[in-house]
């Protein structure tokens, strides 16, 4: 498996990354060498294997529906970029 | 008094041979000593440190101490710590005050335990060098043109050092034992849900686990008892009591069954490595362990499997990194778009924006069964043969920790794929969630090599016993790179 | 609208029904409406590097309950996946929801339909997710600000099957949904704060077609009148599409209220690749078959059995059975007021559904802030039952209870409005008109019956009203015999 160029560009739009043109063949020889190792995985039979997400057989543990948190929005304002009036601030969203 | 263990510094502390303020003032000077070259702190935290440490200095006199109360240590800068900048390694970070504590530092605090400053790091912890950090590589202490491995390369350059007497750390695929094992460390990655991830900025969910890198193992087992725990505010935290790590180190190994699993002793390990790994299976046998040939056949799938699971989850995780709530943000941007786009591309260095692509890649439309899926079902055929092996009779697994000793800077750096096979026998026990060490076994042209062990869940009590046993028995652990043995 | 002979729609909706919980879904931040902006956003909420989701149980609980009031299956085990998209009000960069093992599946609500049958409607799953912030742009030049204040407020997001036909069917069953869950006190049922939100999937296709036509979904339609419109909408506008020879692109669109018309959103080519996986923050959830029926001996009593049983044990009329169930809360008043006041319950159903609920109607009320508590009520029906007041006086006490001059026995006091059941009293009256009216009462001993109204009414108004009604009726029927 490899990637083109192309490729790279439209996962880096997936994942909102700015690529400078120079780093795009790159990134396309470095992922398709590593997409190569990763192919290894495809002749491995796993037809009756159940995939494994966590490496511990529990369940999810439940917490009382409690309010717990304080308003501390000043605290964490305090390191956003740009807020006003208690909101973040992003350029205008068009819908 | 940085070559003494941990209990002796507690016991000096308690005989006032020093005061934490003085033990803390030590380390603050070693660190401005040598810290120029090495650069394992990205953060100095002298006054909080000097604060805590009069603190400790207080319970010891009121006779309110623990064992750990006094002592100074470094916090790896992926764990939050409120008011200190967190950054992870990363540009994304670098005005990241964090509002809160990590569970863990949260739990070192409170046994008093004095945190020096904060710790280089691979950026996210996404390396095995160390030369992926926005604040620069870290050298090792045993020969300064070669890497500490990484990602907690912060971690173990300062504590093989002397410029503090242990240091968090944490382990994804090998980001503990690695950079241990080429500093002549002992460092612990317990079992995944040990240790709480709450604060713990998160690499790879399902992978991640906090750990220690100490000068022995009982060191080591020292600090990991203070952090262990269940934590409600983490859902994979398990709520089960921990073992005592510490009374059990005295134990003789007489009878203990050690698996050599062969596809770890096949070609890939270098000769020097080989060597030293069969010289500390001598030692042990001595003691009293039987070893046994043992087969875990998919470990060899480790590799692909992690650098499909690792990269999605993580791909995922650093979504959140999108300038707006904190961070970085990039200037005059003009659309939502370009903010996004801008201040990722800016914020990420090119690890970390090779595995984002890789997992968002293997997560998107059309590719998740054939990669994601897979590696998951991979996952658990690794899994299985660990299980398999314990159910046996096995009680430990030992293997050869890294490849080889440390390489100089440069040389994996641009090659992705071989950067990412150093990892090659430390990332199945990430897998499988079980929890595996790496301990010093002696040098290879004067650079330090170690081994690795792993055992089954909550086998920490255990793996340390046969770690601790194989340290009274040999000296390599007690060995100083020259510059800073006085 | 008529749809067009030979055409028929196929619609499904997705509704997001916001969990009346205390705290978020996955953070102890409250939920509270209309709170300063970012107040209510803890680290977790905005998405701080380090923080972990831990589940609230109550979530958990309204989900199920909600899955056992429309005879669905509960999943033993559910699966909470990480859904990616960038936006500002996704703080984390993705969603937690649910999509491959969803708590709540295969499920059905039953709809009357306007020729008095019912439909059945399948409900392919309802899942646990959490809500996303909010934009907001007025006020900025050329930013939009962001409130993370109802980020992680629980949902469940509740998936019918492409079975409606109409948008009448549509907002029938969306009603029937909203009476649900607000019986059930899983949801405030709140429309306009946006508690509970409707997107609408449309398609059309010649009657007979063997597939289902290309659908749009149309977004976020925040009242039942809008569901209706907008789905009216799309049918036209897509059967004019695909009469005049082009096709329906599969989209995602946004009503409209100001032009009642549909629109497409700004398609981005990314849009639909969302990338689940399972969240590895979050294990597996288990629902037991013991946590699952204690729940279903919780379920308070649903709708419908409530309205048949209305009908069997108090002998109502449908209509009034139906009107009586339509809240949980009304239900219970009226019970309230059976039990407390001892009268006849048809009795108290004719008042409750006409005389107080037209007053709070009047007054832009519910019936949980009735002026006229069921206690105080009812003394005003027990009064009629134990004959001191008739129903006419009734309705003049009614009046002043609602204006607030007291209870029932205090105002008849203070009026002195007691019924007279003093039978001399009542044939002194009678007598009295009959002697002022001889010639009405010749013509009426004539044959001019309709003129025994004329006496009453007279002899009504000679007692101010007070007279009890069938006391007065037999002595002037004896009366005027002569």
């Amino acid at each position: 498996m490899s990637l083109s160029p192309e490729q790279i560009r439209q996962v880096a739009q997936l994942a909102r990354l700015q690529l400078n043109p120079e780093q795009v063949e790159p990134y396309a020889r470095q992922l398709s060498n590593i997409l190569e190792m990763v192919d290894r995985l495809s002749s491995v039979d796993t037809a009756k294997v159940s995939p494994m997400a966590h490496p511990l057989d529990m369940v999810q543990r439940l917490r009382a529906d409690a309010i717990t948190e304080a308003d501390r929005r000043d605290d964490y304002q305090a390191i956003a970029p740009e807020t006003q009036d208690g909101l973040y601030l992003v350029p205008k969203v068009l819908e | 008094m940085h070559t003494l263990t941990i209990a002796q510094l507690a016991a000096g502390l308690r005989e006032k041979k020093f005061s934490s303020r003085e033990l803390t003032q030590h380390y603050l000077k070693r660190i401005d000593a040598f810290d120029g070259a090495l650069n394992s702190f990205v953060t100095i935290t002298a006054e909080r440190a000097l604060a805590q440490a009069d603190a400790a200095d207080a319970r010891l006199a009121a006779g309110d101490a623990g064992i750990l109360t006094g002592i100074p240590l470094g916090q790896k800068d992926i764990f939050c710590t409120q008011g200190v900048r967190t950054a992870s390694g990363s540009k994304m970070l670098d005005s990241f005050i964090a509002p809160y504590d990590a569970t863990i530092v949260e739990k070192l605090d409170a046994a008093g335990m004095v945190m020096l400053g904060k710790l280089n790091m691979d950026e996210f912890a996404m390396g095995s060098s160390n030369e992926t950090s926005f604040y620069g590589p870290v050298c090792n202490p045993w020969d300064k043109t070669r890497v500490p491995g990484g990602s907690s390369g912060g971690s173990v350059a300062c504590v093989a050092a002397g410029l503090a007497p242990v240091a968090t750390a944490t382990d994804t695929g090998g980001s503990i034992r690695q950079p241990a094992a080429l500093t002549n460390l002992t460092g612990i990655k317990p079992t995944y849900g040990r240790v709480s991830r709450y604060g713990m900025i998160a690499f790879a969910s399902s992978l991640d686990q906090a750990g220690v890198v100490a000068r022995s193992a009982e060191d080591a087992a020292h600090v990991l008892q203070a952090m262990s725990g269940f934590d409600p505010k983490d859902s994979t935290s398990v709520e089960r009591p921990v073992d005592d790590l510490l009374s059990g180190l005295g134990q003789s190994i007489k009878g203990l069954t050690i698996g050599l699993p062969k596809e770890y002793f096949a070609d890939g390990m270098s000769a020097g490595v080989r060597e030293r790994i069969e010289q500390a299976i001598a030692t042990l046998t001595q003691l009293g362990a039987n070893f046994k040939e043992i087969s875990l056949p998919n470990s060899p799938l480790s590799v692909p499997t992690y650098y499909v699971v690792a990269p999605a989850e993580a791909s995922s995780n650093l979504a959140r990194f999108d300038g707006v709530r904190y961070g970085h943000r990039a200037e005059g941007a003009k659309s939502l778009e370009e903010l996004y786009k801008r201040s990722r591309g800016e914020g990420f260095g090119a690890e970390v924006q090779r595995r984002i692509m890789i997992g968002t890649y293997v997560l998107s439309h059309g590719y998740y069964d054939a990669y994601y899926l897979q590696a998951q079902k991979v996952r658990r055929l690794i899994y299985d043969d660990f299980k398999r092996a314990f159910a046996d009779g096995i009680d430990l697994v030992l293997s050869p920790t890294a490849t080889d000793v440390a390489f100089k800077f440069g040389e994996n750096s641009d090659d992705p794929v071989a950067m990412y096979l150093n990892d090659i026998y430390t990332i199945a026990a990430n897998l499988a969630g079980i929890p595996a060490m790496s301990l010093p076994c002696g040098f290879v042209d004067g650079l330090p090599t170690g081994f690795q062990l792993m055992g089954n869940f909550f086998a920490e009590a255990r793996m340390l016993n046969v770690a601790h046993q194989y340290q009274q028995a040999t000296d390599f652990h007690q060995q100083w790179p020259t510059e800073y043995a006085s | 609208m008529i749809i067009p002979a030979g055409w028929e729609a196929v619609i499904g909706l997705e509704v997001h029904c916001q969990l009346s919980t205390q705290s978020k879904i996955f953070s102890g931040s409250a939920i509270a409406y209309g709170a300063a902006p970012n107040s209510q956003a803890s680290p977790i909420d905005l998405g701080m590097p380090g923080m972990l989701p831990v589940l609230n149980v109550d979530a958990v609980k309204k989900a199920v309950t909600f899955g056992l009031s429309v005879s669905a299956k509960i999943a033993d085990r559910s699966v909470f996946a990480r859904k990616h998209y960038f936006y500002p009000d996704l703080p984390k960069g993705y969603q937690i929801s649910q999509y491959e093992l969803p708590i709540v599946y295969e499920g059905h609500l039953d709809i009357e339909m306007e020729d008095g049958t019912t439909k059945r409607i399948g409900i392919t799953r309802a899942h646990l997710e959490e809500d996303a912030g909010k934009s907001v742009h007025e006020g900025f030049q050329k930013s939009s600000g962001i409130d993370l204040n109802r980020a992680g407020t629980p949902l469940i997001e509740i998936v019918s099957e492409p079975d409606l036909r109409t948008a009448q069917e549509a907002v029938a069953y969306l009603k029937k949904l909203h009476q649900l869950v607000v019986y059930l006190g899983i949801c405030d049922g709140n429309m306009q704060e946006g508690s509970f939100r409707c997107d609408a999937n449309v398609s059309v296709r010649k009657i007979g077609a063997p597939k289902f036509g290309t659908r749009t979904e149309t977004k976020n339609v925040n009242s039942f009148r809008y569901v209706e419109k907008a789905i009216e909408y799309e049918i036209e506008r897509q059967i004019e599409v695909i009469e005049a020879g082009g096709s329906i692109r599969q989209e995602t669109r946004l009503f409209n209220p100001d032009t009642g018309e549909t629109k497409a959103m700004r398609s981005k080519e990314d849009a639909n690749d969302y990338r689940y996986f399972p969240d590895p923050d979050l294990l597996p959830v288990v629902c037991t078959q013991d946590y699952i029926d204690a729940i279903r001996k919780s379920l308070p009593e649903l709708p419908e059995p409530k309205r048949a049983r209305f009908v069997a044990e108090f002998g109502l009329s449908d209509y009034d059975a139906k009107t009586l169930t339509s809240s949980r809360e009304l239900a219970a008043y009226y019970e309230a007021v059976v039990t407390a006041s001892g009268a006849e319950a048809k009795l108290c159903a004719n008042w409750v559904a006409t005389d107080l609920l037209g007053a709070l109607n009047k007054m832009s009320k519910g019936i949980e802030e009735s002026p006229i508590t069921a206690v105080a009520f009812a003394a005003l029906l027990k009064r009629i039952a134990d004959k001191t007041i008739n129903g006419k006086i009734a309705k003049d006490v009614f009046e002043a209870m609602v204006a607030g001059e007291g209870s029932a026995d205090e105002i008849i006091q203070a009026k002195g409005l007691v019924q007279v059941t003093d039978e001399s009293a009542i044939i002194a009256a009678i007598d009295d008109v009959i002697a002022k009216n001889p010639q009405q009462l010749a013509d009426y001993r004539g044959g001019k019956d309709k003129l025994y109204g004329f006496f009453v009414g007279q002899a009504m108004k000679a007692t101010q009203g007070k007279a009890n009604p069938d006391a007065l009726n037999r002595l002037l029927k004896e009366r005027l015999a002569g």
